[in-house]
């Protein structure tokens, strides 16, 4: 049996071409990128051609890219580096009910160091409440942090309504781009934010690498202490292998995003056209109009998300709940309760299906036939 | 019969090493193994250490060990519906709970075979010490071989049906030789040490654990003549028997808890290891299991009282409602209301019940529970 992976949400397989790049790099070029000689030499040019790929594909200059060793540590690197350089013009922060727990978590630590947080609701639809974003706004806001798109229902956010809004406050702006990067067009300058995170294993490039886009004028602490590395934003010798990848994976999604876009669009239609005729009963959580092409979140009523995620997973499909695990048991969705109420069936009967490179029609259509079977045996 | 790799097992796996050896044996066995870690309570502290987490973790390094599949199943809601509100309400009642026993009935051997059913199993495992004998339609359930390890007294709530489903691959294992194929095996599990005491307390302070959730009462501690000894700090921290925490000082002793007054708060004590107030002839037990047939006519067995103790003869006189009178062969020490009493022939297990009444002389003891 082969399994068939619907979780590109959670991560990507890695592209043949990057993989290749990062080998020549790892074989050819071992070099520390701070070293004065020809070997480090040749390991910051892999920096500076990567840094040029990344600020390029969100419209931004090469000196406004920090690489980071993934989502988690630019989004920590954001809010927390922010706040704490910002804290003389006031300590409050606004982000969402709905954010990753890289957001979320830093936010706590921030309210355990005495700011104060405010974490909007959002709609039924999964998007946030924009006028209760304008009301929460004061004097004393120093940063907004809101995702470009969720991970768990794939909504896309009013990030450039939001970038207006703050045109003429004084709060930094912050998205969390991880869910977005390769699938919408981003233009930081546009969209008004001022900092924006990206992942490179969500691209089909390796884990352990990613970037924080800084505009100029924002005032950040680096979250780290050691040497020169990023101009002191991030010391720490850098994952040279793991940029170049990265700086791959970005080339050919920036080439390839229209054609990805399609693909990943008719792979979700012909599953939920499929799980249609299986005759189970199923629901979509989230705004159908304003949402990515390849992330799909099902409610099965009268199902639960263990049992689900345990008989895909023993029948060969790969989905998650793309919620957090303690334990390896499945918490109720925190985006989920967020827009339907903590008490929801749907927290603990959905399943997130999310499609990418591993994905051809006639697995799509394998395992939308399968889940139909499963929900059907297991809610009958 | 379906060959090993057609039949899928899924093993209830804690953490621990009986769990982790059951799932090796039944792997070099040959079957389709599945490894599922039960989450029944949320310990986490104010640090975020959750001992449900150390646990998943061993299972997961576990599992990768032998390559098989490895998931968890949050019943936290079910356990503490029926299993932790049926502990507190005995408590409450003045009695003393066996959570063992009723995790395992509704728990283990309900909402996880269940569970496990949905996922295309054959048969669920534990690392229980139990043994079970199939024949022809015929299961039924052995003591385990380790004497000192045997766990039928908390299985005694299973039906012969739920042991159909069921395999408890280290029944005829001593412990010394379970952990001995995990060192062989050198498995993440093999020195973990064994838990202790009801799972959701774990290591804690027995006493502090239960103030959390019963307001405790404290009130006078007095002889079966009235003669009051001093204060307790709340009925519910004793039990039948008990020697320790009385704090009664001066001449004579040893003291032991002999009884409780629920209405009056009164801890009754007395005097003596054999104090003659500790010792009755039968009981009446309620909510009885008979794990294959139920009998119909008064039998002679042997019966255990709690765990670890050597079985003793008794009478069974069977009601048609699920209850039955026991009559000792020789007088028994501490009988204890809420837990439980098992029936043995032989090596069968036959059932049991909870321990409701207990008599003396054709009475029960009023000052007993």
């Amino acid at each position: 049996m082969k399994a068939i992976y619907l979780d590109h949400a959670a991560t990507t397989p890695i592209h043949p071409e990057v993989l290749q790049v990062m080998v020549e790099t790892m074989e050819e070029n071992f070099g520390n990128p701070s070293s004065v000689h020809s070997f480090g030499r040749k390991a910051r040019q892999i920096l500076d051609r990567a840094r040029i790929t990344a600020a390029k594909s969100i419209n931004a200059s090469e000196k406004d890219i920090i690489f980071t060793s993934g989502g988690t540590e630019a989004d920590n690197l954001a809010i927390i580096g922010v706040a704490e350089a910002n804290k003389n013009m006031g300590k409050h922060i606004i982000t969402t009910k709905i954010e990753h727990h890289a957001t979320l978590h830093a936010a706590r630590f921030l309210e355990k160091q005495g700011y104060e947080v405010t974490y909007l609701d959002v709609l039924e639809n999964g998007t946030i409440d924009m006028e209760q974003l304008k009301k929460s706004l004061s004097e004393e806001t120093i940063l907004v942090s809101v995702m470009m798109v969720n991970n768990e229902t794939g909504v896309i956010q009013p990030v450039q309504e939001i970038g207006e809004l703050l045109k003429e406050h004084q709060a930094y702006f912050h998205t969390d781009a991880v869910q977005a990067y390769g699938l919408l067009p981003i233009d930081v300058t546009a969209l008004g934010v001022d900092l924006l995170t990206v992942s490179s294993h969500k691209i089909n490039g390796p884990k352990g690498s990613g970037f924080l886009y800084v505009h100029p004028d924002t005032k950040i602490f680096a979250q780290q202490y050691g040497g020169e590395q990023e101009r002191k934003r991030r010391p720490g010798t850098e994952n040279v292998a793991g940029v170049a990848g990265f700086q791959k994976a970005i080339e050919i999604s920036v080439k390839e995003r229209e054609e990805r876009v399609n693909k990943y669009q008719k792979y979700r239609t012909l599953f939920l056209e499929k799980l249609k005729q299986s005759a189970v009963d199923f629901s979509i959580n989230g705004n159908e109009s304003e949402r990515v092409p390849n992330v799909v979140n099902i409610s099965f009523p009268g199902a639960n998300v263990e049992q689900l995620l345990t008989n895909f997973d023993l029948s060969g499909i790969a989905a998650s709940s793309g919620s957090a695990c303690t334990a390896g048991s499945v918490e109720p969705s925190h985006v989920l309760a967020a827009m339907f109420s903590e008490n929801s069936p749907c927290t603990t009967n959905s399943i997130r299906f999310s499609f990418g490179l591993a994905n051809n029609e006639e697995n799509v259509i394998e395992a939308a036939e399968k889940v139909g079977q499963i929900v059907g045996r297991l809610t009958k | 019969m379906k060959k090993p790799e057609d039949t899928r097992v899924v093993v209830g796996m804690s953490g621990g090493v009986d769990s982790s050896v059951t799932a090796l044996l039944l792997k070099e066995q040959g079957y389709d193994v599945v490894g599922i870690f039960m989450k029944n309570w949320d310990d986490t502290d104010e640090t975020g250490f959750c001992t449900a987490t150390e646990d998943f973790d061993d299972v997961v390094r576990v599992c990768n060990q032998l390559d098989i599949p490895y998931y968890a199943v949050n019943f936290e809601k079910q356990y503490w519906d029926k299993v932790f509100t049926y502990f507190l309400d005995e408590y409450k009642a003045g009695r003393t709970p066996n959570p063992d026993v009723m995790c395992n009935k509704e728990i283990k051997f309900k909402a996880f075979l269940e569970h496990a059913l949905s996922l295309g199993a054959d048969y669920v495992a534990t690392g229980h010490y139990a043994q079970i004998r199939r024949d022809g339609d015929r299961v039924e359930m052995l003591r385990g071989v380790d004497e000192n390890k045997d766990q039928t007294y908390f299985l005694n709530q299973l039906s012969e049906d739920v042991l159909r489903k069921v395999m408890f691959p280290l029944g005829h294992l001593p412990k010394s030789e379970v952990r001995r194929i995990a060192k062989e095996h050198d498995l993440a599990t093999a020195t973990k040490k064994d838990s202790t005491g009801i799972c959701f307390i774990g290591e804690r302070n027995f006493k502090e654990f239960l103030s959390e959730y019963l307001p405790a009462q404290p009130g006078k501690m007095m002889t079966l003549n009235g003669e009051v000894k001093g204060e307790h700090d709340g009925l519910m921290y004793y039990t039948i028997g008990q020697r320790q925490g009385l704090g009664i000082g001066g001449s004579g002793g040893p003291w032991f808890v002999v009884g409780k007054d629920l209405e009056r708060n009164i801890l009754y004590v007395g005097e003596e290891y054999e104090n003659e107030a500790l010792y009755s002839d039968g009981l009446t037990a309620v909510d009885i299991n008979w794990i294959n047939e139920t009998p119909a006519e008064p039998f002679h067995c042997t019966a255990k009282f709690r765990y670890r103790q050597t079985d003793t003869g008794v009478t069974v006189y069977p009601n048609p409602d699920g209850t039955a009178k026991v009559v000792f062969d020789d007088s028994e020490r501490a009988i204890t209301p809420g837990q439980a009493v098992v029936f043995y022939q032989e090596e069968v297990c036959l059932g049991g019940g909870t321990i409701d009444e207990v008599i003396k002389n054709d009475q029960a003891l009023d000052y007993v529970g």
